[in-house]
């Protein structure tokens, strides 16, 4: 069967032009001009989501699959029937806090899902329990955090403190100093600032309407 | 060439009286209701098999018009059901029993959710009250499932299970096509209803824009008028739409040369002189230098997966890129979209279309980029002493097949040699697992296909000796019902993509690698009840090709192929889509 046939043919890899261009891990053209390499930055979703068996181990699951840094994640009902909030908050680059929001509204008990602006309330609720031996101090710094005491003995203090992050931090730091023997951290729930809508869902009477995003913002 | 004949079955015998009777079915039980759901949504096949919690599924479908093709193993319904899918452009049925039959099912449901393609499956469970607790045959199939379907479904009530049913249908359709799944406990078949299901609706929460927003048309619209070397790539998602028609005429009117993906070919007539078609790592020279140099992309419907980039950081590198999909999240996933476009294919690329004010001035962007067609044409070396090439009964079967054959193949340097060799002109025709590639899933997606097809169009399966081995069982079904297709293996005794790698990157160890030990295809194929050939030399290959053809029943032609023969070009993993390597010395 030797016809005319050659085999493949053409300039080698090395003969040929390439260009010069290339793009970023991101898939992004690389500008000479800028930095593009986006930094990882904290983004706190809030998403409304039919309140059905397994909705929170789906969003789980897709965060785990899709290897999305989650920092926490709470949920919880609403006003609304059959309806529960979900709060999550995650540390990515750009474009993959792009692509957790989309991959989110995705999921078919997802009725809505928006990251929250910088200025949304936000808040946690902690549970500490610390050694009892200096109950005055400790009442003291409980005082100080606006906690409240839950629980206290001769051998522990068991303390409740709310705030955003940053105070919750700066409140576990301060009560080190007594050895502190356990912890529970909720994680952060959030809601927009003033009138401002979280995401839409939560209305009197709502049932699932198309509210996700489905159009791009770059 | 040795020719057998068929053992047991009579291709001529008539099929079965077909007593089934035109009314619906009568909702009195859960199983009775999804079986009525299936029916409203134009259900007219299911593939599947047999079992305890399906029991009362099968026993509903027993009065039905709807066609059950009973598979030899799930796996292959999961994929018959696929490939049906595929060539129908409905979604495709298959259902399974719990445990096994539903962990079975789930290479076949991956594998869809990898290739968008809409498949209904239906699997059986424990009754509901016996969740939990470790039953006999019960596995937690929408956990197993979930990673790897659109959505899943626990039916809870024979009231409502058809109205799931039809939703889970409508679903997998909807937007970006894919599996979804319902899971039905048995309780819930076998309890009594009379409430029948609504119309098949997606929910609401799943319903894609497919009118594209102006601003983005917009946008759009005005980087390909300012391009100079503008590309189209050809996604499946072409294909899903049915937008091939308009994609082409986009093409044609503007004289932007064409790119395809895999799973895009047939959007493109690959004979048209503005085809290149398609690109990645075993794709054409020329595809891959044009997606290289283009200055600006515009990719429908694909998610830029990484046998078609290649590296990302070489990929398209000077290229803005314009993306059309119907799925927000591949925007921006993979490759940036400077400018994507969110909807329906056919729809944008229409919007798109009328927005130009004139389209790109490419003259000689087009004529470089036929020059490359020129430059590395694609072609192989056959010289006298050297055994059968496994192209060359690609070309061969091509050219003895009509033009609208449906191809479905397995998985390794046979499917790479089945989509290079062949030339498809129309969509729906090449039926592969691209995503997941998985091993086996030629000969029942030929089943599906050709379940799907019309009675005169040819269905062939170029098939690798391993892949086939895998679920050479379907053939059994095929012989059953008496269908037309035309395996061809192309045998070269070894997991020949996986020996092509280990003399390339590792040294030549060919560990576990060799195949010699398999069995032979015609005698087995007899044993089925099949004809079985096997062919060895040029000579015997088109009277084989021919007689295996004629023949109305499912025949198998074993091509003792090349086993040293390799697939190029080839973009090593990760590397750059430009520097193709034409042979082993050049990776
Ligand atoms: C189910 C499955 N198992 C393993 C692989 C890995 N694999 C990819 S190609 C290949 C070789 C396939 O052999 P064969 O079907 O004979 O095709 P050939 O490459 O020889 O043409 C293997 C083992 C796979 N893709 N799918
Ligand atoms: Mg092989």
């Amino acid at each position: 069967m030797s016809d005319n046939r050659t085999g493949l043919q053409g300039p080698a890899p090395d003969e040929r032009p390439h260009p010069d261009g290339r793009r970023n891990a991101q898939g992004i053209r690389i500008d000479p001009e800028a930095e593009s390499e986006h930094e990882p930055r904290r983004a706190v979703f809030s998403a409304i989501v039919e309140d059905e068996p397994g909705v929170l181990s789906r969003v789980a699951g897709l965060a785990a699959r899709r290897q999305f840094n989650i920092e926490s994640l709470t949920v919880g009902p609403t006003t609304v029937e059959d309806h529960s909030r979900i709060t999550m908050v995650v540390e990515e680059p750009e474009p993959g806090i792009d692509q957790i929001e989309k991959q989110l509204a995705k999921l078919k008990p997802v009725i809505s899902v928006g990251e929250l602006d910088d200025d949304a309330v936000r808040a946690e609720l902690v549970l500490l329990k610390v050694r009892g031996e200096d109950p005055d101090k400790v009442h003291a710094i409980t005082e100080m955090y606006d906690g409240r005491t839950l629980d206290a003995g001769p051998e522990t203090i068991t303390v409740q403190l709310s705030g955003d992050e940053r105070k919750i931090d700066d409140a576990v730091d301060a009560f080190r100093r007594f050895g502190i023997i356990e912890i529970a951290r909720t994680g952060q729930t959030a809601l927009a600032h003033g009138s401002k809508k979280t995401v839409p869902g939560e209305e009197p009477g709502t049932s699932g309407e198309p509210t996700k995003p489905n159009t791009n913002t770059q | 060439m040795s020719e057998r004949t068929a053992a047991t079955t009579d291709p001529d015998e008539p099929e079965a009286a077909d007593d089934s009777t035109e009314t619906p079915t009568e909702v009195t039980t859960g199983s009775t209701s999804v079986v009525r759901a299936l029916e409203n949504a134009g259900v007219e096949t299911a593939f599947g098999v047999q079992g305890g919690a399906i029991m009362p599924i099968y026993d509903a479908l027993y009065h039905s018009d709807i066609r059950h093709v009973t598979m030899a193993h799930e796996q292959g319904a999961a994929h018959a059901a696929d490939a049906y899918g595929v060539v129908r452009g409905d979604p495709g049925v298959c259902l399974a029993t719990s445990g096994p039959g539903a962990t079975n099912l789930v290479t076949g449901i991956a594998d869809a959710n990898m290739d968008s393609d809409a498949v209904l499956a239906l699997t059986g469970q424990v009754p509901s009250d016996m969740v939990g607790s470790d039953a006999f045959q019960e596995t937690d199939t929408t956990g197993v499932t979930a990673p790897i379907t659109k959505h899943n479904y626990f039916a809870s009530s024979p009231d409502t299970v058809g109205d799931t049913v039809g939703e889970a249908f409508a679903l997998a359709a909807e937007g970006r096509p894919g599996p979804t799944l319902v899971d039905l406990p048995k309780d819930v078949s076998l309890n009594e209803t009379d409430r029948e299901p609504g119309p098949a609706q997606p929910p609401e929460t799943c319903r894609a824009r497919t009118d594209p927003a102006d601003s983005q048309v917009e946008a759009a619209a005005r980087a390909i008028e300012r391009a100079e070397k503008p590309l189209l790539l050809f996604g499946g998602g072409v294909v899903k739409a049915d937008a091939t028609e308009v994609a082409r005429q986009f093409a044609t009117e503007h004289r932007i040369p064409v790119v395809t993906t895999m799973p895009g070919i047939g959007a493109m007539p690959e004979d048209d002189e503005l085809c290149l078609s398609w690109a990645g790592m075993h794709g054409t020279g020329y595809a891959n230098m044009a997606i290289t140099h283009t200055d600006c992309l515009i990719a429908v419907g694909t998610r830029f997966d990484d046998r078609l980039t290649g590296g990302i950081d070489t990929f398209a590198p000077e290229a803005e890129v314009v993306h059309i999909d119907i799925d927000p999240a591949e925007i921006s996933k993979n490759v940036h979209a400077d400018y994507p476009v969110v909807g329906d294919a056919g729809r944008a690329i229409e919007r798109v279309d009328a927005e130009l004010d004139e389209g790109p001035d490419a003259r000689e962007w087009v004529e470089q980029c036929l020059t490359w067609k020129d430059e590395y044409p694609m072609d192989y070396a056959a010289p006298d002493n050297e055994p059968l090439k496994p192209q060359f009964v690609v070309e061969a079967l091509d050219e003895a097949t009509p033009d609208e054959t449906i191809v479905t193949s397995g998985v390794g340097q046979h499917q790479m040699w089945a989509a290079q060799y062949w030339t498809f002109t129309e969509p729906r025709r090449w039926v592969s697992s691209h995503g997941l590639g998985t091993m086996g899933y030629g000969l029942p997606a030929a089943i599906g296909a050709r379940v799907a097809a019309d009675d005169d169009e040819t269905v062939v399966c170029v098939d690798g000796d391993a892949s086939f081995l895998m679920t050479i069982q379907e053939l059994s079904v095929a012989v059953r019902e008496n269908l037309d297709i035309t395996v061809a293996i192309l045998n070269n005794e070894y997991i020949g993509m996986v020996r092509q790698w280990q003399d390339a990157f590792f040294e030549g160890r060919r560990m576990a690698a060799g195949y010699e030990w398999c069995p032979q295809f015609d005698k087995l194929a007899e044993a089925f009840g099949a004809r079985g050939w096997t062919v060895d030399s040029y000579e015997e290959v088109p009277d084989a090709i021919e007689e295996a053809l004629a023949y109305d029943g499912p025949s198998v032609i074993d091509f003792h192929v090349d086993p040293a023969e390799n697939v190029y070009p080839m973009v090593s993993s990760g590397g750059a889509n430009g520097k193709f390597a034409l042979s082993e010395d050049q990776l």
